[in-house]
């Protein structure tokens, strides 16, 4: 492959009808780019997650998408509240999200061990009040 | 291996939408999205209660090989615009999630 290709995607807050349209046009691309259902499964999971989350807690964010050679890149950002205590966030079953989130199926607390669980690397950058940047790569 | 239309013939399923010429080999039930995104798998028979728009998007990130709508839930109208769209198979049964895990493990192992 030449030069890396790159997407980027707006995600809006409080809206979940549309949440989940990033990941469904990245899933698209990479089919079409030819990579294994495997990778392709990953990124779009965890990406899907991501996206939830930012809607969930952040009031939308933004994505981008880069491909290498050799990984998959997605960059999460949002300029939303923080997350307070990362490790206890890691742990499945740890949420904060309201009840009405809850009947929608989201807030298992699953999110953020689920985007570990898929991709190769994760790093989450957050400062209270700021926002929080999550970067994820799936090896391809 | 079981195909989808007939394991839903079988079943008694009420077809909403998509294409059911899809092959299965096995079953997930659960209703918490994050965990249906963990453990479901292509090609599943995905047995849920929820109905709304994220449930597409789940089935479609995870490439199960249909919905089903337990207990006569209907799918909400823009979820089944969406569904649509992104052809994703959707099935509804008037019976309880048990009693369709128990019908499709009997249809998927014989």
């Amino acid at each position: 492959m030449g030069e890396n290709i790159r997407f980027h995607f707006d995600v809006d807050g409080d809206d979940f009808s549309s949440a989940g349209a990033a990941s469904v046009e990245v899933k698209k691309q990479l089919r079409k780019l030819g990579f294994s259902p495997d990778v392709i499964r990953r990124v779009a999971i965890a990406m899907y997650e991501g996206e939830i989350n930012m809607v969930i807690h952040a009031d939308g964010g933004t994505v981008d998408v880069e491909v290498g050679d050799e990984d998959i890149t997605m960059i999460l950002s949002d300029r939303g509240p923080g997350i307070a205590d990362v490790e206890k966030a890691m742990q499945e079953g740890f949420s904060t999200a309201r009840d009405n989130i809850r009947s929608l199926g989201f807030g298992a607390g699953m999110g953020l061990p689920n985007m570990k669980k898929y991709t190769d690397d994760m790093k989450i950058e957050t400062a209270l009040g700021l926002g929080t940047t999550v970067i994820m790569k799936v090896n391809v | 291996m079981v195909t989808l239309d007939k394991l839903a013939h079988e079943m008694g399923l009420t077809h909403v939408c998509g294409d059911t010429d899809r092959e299965i080999c096995g079953c997930y039930a659960g209703d918490l999205l994050s965990w249906v995104m963990s453990h479901a798998e292509y090609g599943h028979v995905w047995i849920t209660i929820m109905s709304n728009i994220n449930v597409i998007a789940v089935a479609g990130l995870t490439e199960v090989a249909c919905v089903v709508l337990a207990e006569g839930v209907q799918l909400d109208p823009d979820a089944r615009e969406a569904a649509e769209k992104q052809n994703v198979c959707v099935f509804t049964s008037p019976l309880s999630t048990y009693e369709l895990c128990t019908l499709a493990g009997k249809y998927i192992n014989e």
